[in-house]
């Protein structure tokens, strides 16, 4: 087994007397994507800025491709490309100048950084607007050329803080299609959202950052795995149905204002038989029955919202946690 | 679909300094050139400043210089204020480095130099040597105003070089501190207010009128700051007054600044260039 690609070991970084970073350990295996998942201020960025050698950590180690953050700042610089949350284009000038302007500073080659920046207008769908002002594009244009003026090197360890906030669907699903390319070809990824969906959507792990600690990595289907069961719920016409209901199904959450009934249980067909069957026995109507199976979004929540009183830095303390639903439904 | 990874061998050591000097002095020549209302917003002031003074203000402010007969007050004006005039058109120019400097950091695209290994000497000398071009541009350009209305300099072709050599010396000087000044500052705002404390010395100094003329405390000020040597040696460059010690003074203050421009710039850089 090769060593992994990214590999901090107890990194520490605190602003003035405020802890940032508390003690994290991450690993992200060659060609795998990671993302760090947590809510603002968790030290997401923080993270993503020490490994890319902007920010000197306090304490701890960080290596990046064998090389140290710190110690071998252009070891790291050679092998990684960083896209910010705030773009870093150069505003006056064209997509097309942006992209040369990487070239150049690459040392690339007229001949090969031409050919690349072809390349690049060509994959990130930015031909046709290759000449002109930067001040013309739309935001989620202004990202793709920004990805691509970080992959002008072709690095093979790409940072992404948040790539898709601020984006519509559309052009976020093109970024995802991205990603998932870079991925194919060989590119390590430490991506940082605080969309679950997306986490879901890209990372081969997932790891959870909540006031400067990890407190919770594996793969997705690991994290779900630790909020107890999904739950089903049932809406009623009336008050009198849902009171029926709840008598009959007995431990269940009643919502009085959306006269709903959110019953545990995993989805699967018999436990969906069996409630329907009882309902039904009972002459009680339903008016809409809906199954919601445990998502990152109920991870989140367990994992990331008591702070004060989680005893341990990561594992099952999260399990703890209840899922919470998120009656959005109405 | 294109290969997007083609893994690139190691690019940027210290090797690279000059030629990523070169590349961003291009990239900073390219913005001057694609919006110069930057550039001609530096020259407009003085040119303005000049008119006023000599057209307005002259006939009596030449009046009062010493030795000088009453009747002939604007054009005695016009040749005394010239010096001051150039001086403020570099101190101005410095807003122009500041501005482009605090809008590459709040960008963020400072950043992504940083984590491609791009040498900071080469980032910084690309703004300073590309606002030193421009403010030599407008001197040029503020002097061909003068002449237009009439100032006569009485420089020989080796005044004419040493002049020159003095003016792009002092404009990188005080490039450096614009360079400083605009990292220093959180917002591009502010990064355009700062330099403005730079063009207020010339006034403080002998470039408007006599330093005899001034309170005693100011005239302290004024014989001790940078920009009196700076003006004095221009004046006897370009219009034969006694030069005395001043040339050597201006080129030591012209080191000092740019050092410290250099050092304050430095210091930020790392700092500033994350948010």
């Amino acid at each position: 087994m090769t060593r992994p690609a990214i590999d901090v070991q107890g990194l520490r970084k605190a602003y003035g007397g405020k802890t940032v970073l508390d003690r994290v350990d991450l690993s992200v295996e060659a060609g795998t994507v990671t993302a760090l998942l947590g809510p603002n201020g968790a030290g997401k960025t923080t993270t993503v800025h020490i490994l890319s050698t902007l920010v000197r950590p306090d304490g701890g180690t960080a290596v990046v491709n064998g090389c140290d953050v710190v110690r071998d700042h252009d070891g790291v610089r050679a092998s990684i490309g960083l896209t910010g949350q705030f773009s870093a284009v150069d505003g006056l000038l064209t997509g097309e100048e942006n992209l040369r302007l990487m070239a150049r500073l690459r040392h690339l080659g007229p001949k090969r950084g031409a050919q690349r920046v072809a390349e690049l207008l060509e994959r990130f769908d930015l031909v046709e607007s290759a000449r002109k002002p930067l001040a013309t594009y739309s935001g989620g244009m202004r990202r793709r050329l920004d990805l691509a003026m970080t992959l002008v090197a072709a690095p093979s360890v790409l940072f992404l803080d948040e790539p898709t906030s601020g984006l519509d669907p559309r052009s976020r699903h093109t970024m995802w299609d991205i990603v998932r390319d870079l991925v194919t070809d060989g590119t390590t990824v430490l991506l940082t959202t605080q969309h679950l969906d997306e986490a879901d959507e890209l990372a081969d792990r997932i790891a959870v950052l909540d006031g400067g600690r990890i407190v919770a990595n594996g793969t997705p289907d690991e994290l779900k795995r630790l909020v107890p069961g999904g739950h089903i719920r049932l809406r009623f016409t009336d008050a009198a149905a849902l009171d029926a209901a709840a008598r009959l199904l007995g431990d269940s959450a009643r919502d009085e204002a959306g006269l709903a009934l959110t019953v545990p249980g995993d989805g699967t067909v018999g436990a969906l038989r069996g409630i329907l069957d009882r309902l039904d026995n009972a002459g009680v109507e339903m008016e809409d029955l809906s199954i919601h199976t445990p998502d990152l979004d109920d991870v989140f929540f367990a994992l990331t919202t008591t702070t004060t009183t989680r005893p341990g830095p990561a594992g099952p303390a999260g399990a703890a946690g209840t899922a919470r639903t998120k009656g959005t439904e109405s | 679909m294109t290969t997007l990874t083609a893994h690139a061998t190691a690019p940027g050591r210290s090797s690279h300094v000059i030629a990523d000097t070169v590349t961003m002095l291009q990239r900073n020549l390219l913005h001057m050139v694609r919006y110069p209302g930057l550039s001609l917003f530096t020259i407009l002031g003085p040119v303005v400043a000049l008119l006023l003074l000599v057209f307005v203000f002259g006939g009596t402010l030449g009046a009062g210089l010493p030795g000088v007969d009453p009747s002939g007050g604007r054009d005695a004006y016009l040749a005394y204020v010239m010096p001051g005039i150039l001086l403020i058109t570099i101190a101005g120019s410095t807003g122009g480095a500041s501005i482009t400097v605090a809008m590459d950091m709040t960008e963020g695209i400072t950043a992504r130099f940083r984590t491609m290994s791009i040498s900071r000497a080469a980032v910084l000398a690309g703004h300073v040597v590309g606002n030193t071009i421009q403010a030599v541009i407008a001197v040029a350009l503020v002097l061909g105003v003068g002449i237009l209305i009439g100032f006569r300099p009485t420089a020989g072709p080796a005044e004419w070089l040493a002049a020159t050599g003095l003016i792009v010396l002092i404009s990188f000087a005080v490039s450096w501190l614009g360079v400083a000044m605009g990292m220093q500052s959180k917002t591009v705002e502010t990064a355009s207010n700062l330099p403005l404390l730079l063009t207020l010395l010339p006034l403080l100094g002998s470039g408007f009128v006599p330093t005899a003329s001034m309170p005693e405390w100011l005239q302290w000020f004024a014989q001790y700051q940078p920009f009196t040597p700076f003006i004095e040696s221009l004046r006897g460059l370009l219009l034969g007054t006694p030069l005395g010690w001043n040339p050597v003074l201006a080129i030591g203050w012209a080191a000092v600044l740019a050092l410290a421009g250099y050092v304050w710039s430095l210091a930020l850089y790392e700092r500033k260039s994350v948010r």
